[in-house]
């Protein structure tokens, strides 16, 4: 058995024995579907723009995503202050092992749930403009994870207390969500929200999601490729660094 | 045989304290080498920097030739460790645990399942072996802790204060089963406890830190002589008892220069 393969496998047994937690955290999004969906729907369709609970479904699987991977983190601490993290930094495996068996998980729990969300979306009603097209959707689900989880795992490496490790993600996590386009069209915004949209790699990954769900495109599906896959390499090596810097 | 284990002039830095302070010393290959001094005094530091957890501030370590600082990823090859705190995965079974540890260490399939059942048998938690850890007691932890360590039979195996909170009975057969592993597979152990008698038991060379300096090294036997006294514990207190003293000379000091007052004013 390979390392990187067992400390994911162990990240996949700890989320199944997890049991209602895996529920819980699946409802905050669903709120936000259910409620601006079916709130919106109205005057988003007046305004001439189509069903907003077809154009908000892309936003909320890409907010679930984030919610989970951003506060991936929290397990480093845990295993910081349960010690576990000794074990693995003293193993003959590189921290590159470690970071990637341990974001390989994260990436995977999160990909779930967002997928988890995406049926409930059916169940209401919510129809992808193609299934064939949804293989991309899954692919920007999983690029969204991973590089949300490494940067998650690094700020978990860097800090090491509970609080502060919220403070920072919690931060974070707003802006980058609802300056992202998730919840709007980013066509007819102010310029500055247009500009900070423009580097926010969320909105991306949500362009890509909404690209591959319901075909509608503000940077181009090659634009959200490029830059998904940028973020996520760049943000990978930070938090290979920062794992080689731990010290207990 | 050669040292196995090599530390020269070890110092470790923080703000305000020096933890450890130029420490030199070897260990030889094959050895059980005991590693004592009172709480504070350096010792889970200096085991914290030999097994790459902590880098230096300066000095030399070596285990196996290689060098520890320069190349940490050759280093952990090495050794195996038994934390002093606990390290274990609590949503884990004990046997999950023990598998996970096998894999990192690259351990064949044939001698885990073998040795997972040995060891587990031997710190007598195999009838718990699919239990989560979370549900377990300190001393299960403990004695799944050191049974994890004893799994992949490192070069040198670093145990800190493995034996805290167990039982004379389980300390007596956790000590066997190192012993034997020790005179088998020729592993070093390099092991600190508070537990002197168990030092003199078992270590054949003991090094006694201080406040972050080295106060004493030698043989069990060495070390009494050098002190005069009949058991290492009584050596041991000698040895660690310097501050105080060093304390009862100054105060002594003091008394001098009072009584020379009192008599020139006179």
């Amino acid at each position: 058995m390979n390392a990187i393969y067992i400390l994911w496998l162990r990240q996949m047994k700890k989320y199944r024995r997890s049991g209602l937690r895996m529920v819980l955290s699946i409802v905050q999004p669903l709120v936000y579907f259910l409620a601006l969906g079916y709130g919106f729907n109205y005057i988003f369709e007046k305004a001439g723009h189509g069903s907003y609970i077809q154009f908000i479904v892309p936003g909320v699987i890409a907010q679930t995503i984030l919610f989970t991977s951003i506060f991936w983190g929290a397990n480093i601490i845990f295993d910081k202050q349960f010690g576990f993290l000794k074990e693995t930094l003293v193993a003959p495996v590189s921290r590159t092992t470690v970071m990637l068996g341990g974001s390989l998980g994260g990436a995977t729990i999160a990909v779930i749930q967002g997928v988890a969300l995406f049926l409930i979306a059916l169940v209401f009603g919510f129809h992808p403009y193609s299934w064939p097209a949804l293989m991309g959707t899954v692919v920007f689900m999983t690029m969204l994870a991973f590089a949300m989880v490494s940067f998650s795992s690094a700020i978990g490496a860097v800090v090491n207390d509970m609080p502060s490790f919220m403070a920072v993600t919690n931060f974070l996590v707003v802006p980058l969500f609802f300056l992202s386009g998730s919840m709007f069209p980013l066509d007819n915004i102010p310029g500055v929200m247009k500009v900070i949209a423009a580097v926010n790699p969320l909105s991306y990954a949500v362009d890509a999601m909404r690209s591959t769900l319901i075909n509608q495109s503000h940077f181009g599906l090659m634009t959200d490729f490029l830059v998904m896959t940028g973020t996520m390499i760049a943000l990978t090596i930070f938090s290979i660094l920062r794992f080689r810097r731990i010290e207990a | 045989m050669g040292n196995i284990i090599s530390v020269q002039h070890l110092t470790k830095k923080y703000k305000e304290v020096i933890a450890v302070n130029d420490v030199s010393f070897d260990v030889e290959e094959g050895e059980i080498f005991g590693f004592l001094g009172p709480n504070g005094a350096g010792k889970s530091t200096t085991i914290k920097m030999l097994t790459t957890l902590l880098l230096p501030t300066s000095g030399e370590l070596r285990l196996a030739g290689t060098d520890v600082i320069k190349d940490q990823a050759q280093a952990r090859k090495v050794f195996g460790i038994v934390f002093q705190d606990p390290s274990l995965d609590g949503d884990l079974t004990a046997y999950e645990n023990l598998q996970l540890h096998a894999v990192l260490y690259k351990l064949d399939k044939k001698k885990t399942v073998q040795r997972t059942e040995e060891l587990l048998r031997l710190v007598e938690l195999w009838d718990r072996k699919d239990s989560l850890v979370k549900t377990f007691s300190g001393g299960m932890k403990r004695r799944l802790e050191i049974a994890r360590g004893l799994l992949h039979h490192p070069k040198i195996l670093f145990l800190d204060e493995p034996t805290l909170g167990l039982d004379a009975q389980t300390r007596n057969l956790l000590w066997n089963y190192i012993e034997r592993l020790n005179k088998e597979e020729g592993m070093t152990i390099f092991f600190t406890t508070h537990y002197l008698g168990e030092a003199e038991a078992v270590a054949d060379r003991i090094a006694i830190i201080d406040h972050g300096r080295m106060v004493a090294f030698g043989t069990g036997e060495e070390l009494k002589t050098q002190t005069g006294k009949e058991n290492l514990e009584k050596a041991y207190l000698e040895l660690t008892g310097t501050a105080v003293r060093d304390e009862t000379i100054s105060s002594a000091d003091n008394r001098r220069d009072l009584m020379r007052r009192v008599i020139a004013n006179r």
